[in-house]
């Protein structure tokens, strides 16, 4: 991208931002932690959970999608802000099933991490959907449980653009929109456990499980028990 | 991919065919699939695949697009398919009297193939045919006005092997093309005004648009003061300055006839009346922003007129005011009310799931395969070729300050006289529905179920978009009807028609309809009315698109107007238990365990 950097501000914060930037970028580089979930480094941005939602002039935009611009004013990490995110992830929660004491993924989980980090600590209003959807165990190396899916679309683009092999994709529509492989199941797709798609930093929740890894980092010393999720972005700043 | 080969070869020659026939074009997979759909019934394993490796895809991302789409199927279809419109309007119309007759004829429920696969019987939201209700597609042919004594009639002749056309309307067979549009639908146009229903000449708004600069039309119908009739009154011209504005090899004009918002059915009247007139609007866009690539997206439910559309486009290039550098495709939808939002729209066109697309980039600086595109409603169109006809000024005098001209209304529902009116803008709803003979109306939905539900104490507010915004949807409910009923109905049709690509409106739409249900079964209690409205902020606020946007409208729209109905049904929590909790199912599986009677919470021990 060339053109001038311009400054823009995140709840009170200057920010400085290239020309094509989106907001999240340009908040990362300036070490202020948007939440996300479906969005990761890397990858091409999907804006579909929707909890990066922020306002921007007074209106609500995904910060993952939006283009900075020069004078935005950015509403970021404001209580009202992190309710509606609180809202979405325990949306997330009830629509699948996530038992966290019997996961591989907890501690590790940016799902479970992102609920420590809204303090979602108070009985959840809404209703459980209880998905009762079959385990691709069929893959030698590689475990996929759906149940626990967030649709962030991680492992599709992963695969797609990274792997250039396209093992992902969405099938249905609304509610019964799920992740689906490229074959009958698991075992009849070209994945390799050795692909992007199915290294732990892709899938954010316990859905791609490598089948030799179970329980070998013991709960306790995992990834977000030292520090909430965004600190490393956080530490950055200034 | 290891499991493709060998599958029936000989079979797959008809598939490859089909591809072959769209130039084995990826993005034109809307087409390949509902070919197939139309030759083998479904959509199978081995389908997916042949289309995959004729277009060059994955296998997933064929069944990602053949599984979003309502007139896809990915198991055996009848040979007949009936999809009976389940809208509120059309339950109050007795439905149900009419899906018992075909249930009872044919053998099967709705949702089910009969064993013999003869035929499918299913639900469909709107298929634009709320003036003439219940209504039903038999294949794409279209029945309305069903009664129980009728469908026994078309069920038995299906059965007899009687075509659909034939079984509908005796002599359909011998009708030519156009007869054929207008022996299916009544156009019910109740009201004809000055722009669009009364007479009009062909091709004038062209001739003058031909003797002006591309720049000077489009100052015209900005000048015009002309606004969207899709829903979301975008200025016209603004919208073509910035497409034409930007730089690009290849423009595109569509034409939105998705017309998918329950309720609206003008479009439809449009087409079959004045299809010529929308044709020259799109070719006057066309010279507006320079395009040379035109495309009607026309939803599926639609398809009775494809072959209608099709000879006046034909008749228009033999006219040579078609396919002089400018023409026009059809693409036809596939049951998706998501694909009349335009970035949907525009991956559908693509061939792609209806999704709609990130904004910014907007379609008029990156549509269509990239490229800047102009979407527009059909009415939208025929208003421009009118305005460069009579000029700028005449339209702009009609109507009121900020929305000028007439509008289309498709009023339905509890009136005398359904149908379509063209009335300029900033009429009361209470003459409106005065002219409809519904004088006695309890409630309004204006704009669909995505618009406003209003009660007798607004019927002095006016259609515009300084007030009451509307595509055209006038819904009039009576005294009889049940709010709630409505509501629970409006909020199953976004949860059906939601593309799940956004956590809010595919999560929070189901939780939202499940909270309404709480309410109907009499188990809410005052926090639940705060939960709606905290749950309806947080989809509005968070959602990707229109669609999520104002899905919880329904909702938001009946607390507003008819508070009393929710709070007739709430009850206060008794001892801080939860009206939610039933005891009585919580302990029954205990019952079943003990083989007893519980001693607290059953006191008649006799039974
Ligand atoms: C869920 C959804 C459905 C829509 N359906 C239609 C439709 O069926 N027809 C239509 O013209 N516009 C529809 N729109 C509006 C279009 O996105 C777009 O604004 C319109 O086609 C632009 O044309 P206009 O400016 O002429 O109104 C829909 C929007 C949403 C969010
Ligand atoms: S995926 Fe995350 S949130 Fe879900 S059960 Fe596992 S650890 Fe818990
Ligand atoms: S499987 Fe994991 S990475 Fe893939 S969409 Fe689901 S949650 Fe995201
Ligand atoms: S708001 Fe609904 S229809 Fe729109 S993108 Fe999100 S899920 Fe899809
Ligand atoms: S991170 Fe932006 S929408 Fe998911
Ligand atoms: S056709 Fe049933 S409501 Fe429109």
């Amino acid at each position: 991208m060339t053109g001038e950097s311009f400054v823009f501000h995140i709840d009170g914060v200057a920010v400085t931002a290239k020309p094509g930037q989106t907001i999240m970028e340009a908040a990362d580089a300036a070490g202020i932690y948007i939440p996300r979930l479906c969005d990761v480094e890397g990858l091409r941005h999907q804006g579909g959970c929707r909890v990066c939602t922020v306002k921007a002039d007074g209106r609500s935009v995904s910060a993952c999608t939006q283009p900075a611009a020069p004078d935005l004013k950015v509403e970021n990490d404001t209580p009202a802000r992190n309710r509606v995110r609180r809202d979405l992830v325990e949306m997330l929660f009830h629509e699948g099933n996530h038992l966290c004491p019997i996961c591989e993924k907890s501690g590790n989980c940016e799902l479970q991490a992102m609920a420590y980090r809204l303090e979602m600590t108070v009985a959840t209003r809404f209703p459980y959907l209880e998905p009762c959807r079959e385990l691709d165990a069929s893959h030698p190396d590689i475990a996929l449980d759906t149940n626990r899916c967030i649709s962030c679309g991680r492992c599709i683009r992963a695969s797609q653009d990274v792997d250039g092999k396209g093992v992902f994709g969405y099938v249905g529509r609304g509610i019964h929109r799920r992740v689906a492989v490229n074959g009958a199941d698991l075992a009849h797709t070209d994945a390799a456990v050795t692909d992007h798609a199915m290294s732990a930093a892709v899938c954010p929740v316990g859905c791609i499980i490598r089948k030799d890894e179970g329980f070998r980092v013991p709960i306790g010393s995992r990834h977000f028990d030292h520090g909430l999720i965004g600190h490393e972005i956080e530490e950055k700043r200034e | 991919m290891i499991e493709t080969a060998g599958v029936g070869a000989a079979q797959d020659l008809e598939i490859a065919e089909i591809c072959a026939r769209f130039g084995n074009d990826r993005h034109r997979m809307l087409d390949i699939l509902l070919d197939v759909q139309e030759a083998r019934r479904w959509i199978s394993p081995a389908s997916m695949d042949a289309i995959a490796a004729a277009v060059g895809l994955t296998r997933i991302a064929v069944e990602g697009v053949a599984s979003f789409y309502s007139f896809l199927s990915l198991a055996p279809k009848g040979r007949v398919t009936i999809r009976l419109c389940d809208d509120i309007v059309d339950r109050f119309a007795g439905l149900d009297a009419v899906v018992a007759a075909f249930a009872e004829e044919l053998g099967i429920a709705p949702g089910e193939t009969s064993a013999d696969g003869a035929f499918s019987l299913e639900y469909t939201p709107c298929i634009g045919m709320c003036d003439q209700v219940p209504a039903a597609m038999i294949n794409e042919v279209v029945a309305v006005r069903l009664t129980k004594a009728r469908a026994r009639e078309i069920a038995q002749r299906l059965k007899a092997g009687i075509a659909p056309g034939e079984a509908v309307l005796p002599g359909f067979a011998e009708l030519g093309v156009q007869e054929r549009v207008r022996a299916q639908v009544e156009n019910n146009i109740r009201q004809a005004g000055e722009v669009l229903l009364g007479p009009v000449m062909q091709d004038r708004g062209l001739q003058a648009a031909m003797a002006m600069e591309p720049g000077a039309i489009i100052d015209a119908v900005e000048a015009s003061g002309l606004r969207g009739c899709g829903g979301a009154g975008f200025t016209t011209g603004r919208k073509w300055r910035f497409a034409a504005g930007t730089q690009a090899d290849r423009r595109i004009v569509i034409c939105n006839a998705d017309e998918g918002e329950p309720g609206t059915f003008k479009d439809r009247v449009m087409l079959t009346e004045r299809a010529d007139l929308v044709f020259e609007g799109m070719t006057i866009a066309a010279r507006a922003v320079g395009a040379l690539e035109g495309i009607v997206y026309l939803r599926g439910e639609y398809r009775y007129l494809l072959d209608h559309l099709h000879a006046v486009l034909e008749e228009r290039r033999a006219r040579g005011v078609l396919g002089q550098g400018f023409d026009i495709r059809i693409q036809l939808g596939a049951g998706a009310y998501v694909c009349g939002e335009e970035g949907a729209l525009i991956s559908s066109c693509e061939g792609l799931p209806g999704e709609p697309k990130t904004r910014p980039p907007f379609p008029v600086t990156r549509g269509y395969l990239g490229f800047p595109t102009v979407v527009n409603n059909v009415e939208t169109f025929a208003h421009v070729a009118r305005l460069l006809d009579q000029g700028p000024g005449w339209f702009h005098a009609m109507g009121t300050e900020r929305s000028h001209g007439t509008k289309l209304f498709s009023v339905s529902g509890d009136c005398e006289r359904p149908g379509v009116y063209e009335l300029p803008y900033g009429q009361k709803v209470r003459d409106l529905l005065a002219l409809a003979g519904a004088e006695h109306a309890a409630a309004v939905q204006v704009g669909g179920p995505s618009g406003t539900m209003i009660g007798r104490d607004s019927f002095d507010r006016c259609l515009s978009f300084d007030d009451l915004a509307t595509g055209g949807a006038i819904i009039v409910f009576s005294s009889q009807r049940n709010i709630l009923e409505i509501v629970d109905y409006y909020m199953s049709f976004f949860v059906h028609e939601s593309c799940g690509y956004c956590t809010p409106c595919r999560v929070g739409n189901v939780f939202l309809k499940k909270a309404i249900e709480k309410f109907r079964k009499g188990q809410a209690s005052d926090e639940d009315i705060t939960y709606l409205k905290e749950l309806s902020g947080t989809i509005i606020e968070t959602s990707r698109c229109g669609l999520g946007m104002t899905s919880p409208n329904p909702v938001l729209s009946s607390l507003e107007n008819f508070p009393l109905v929710y709070a007739a049904l709430t009850r206060p929590s008794k001892d801080g238990v939860k009206a939610t909790f039933d005891i009585q199912s919580a302990i029954d599986g205990a019952r079943g365990i003990a083989k007893r009677r519980s001693y607290i919470f059953d006191k008649d021990f006799s039974k």
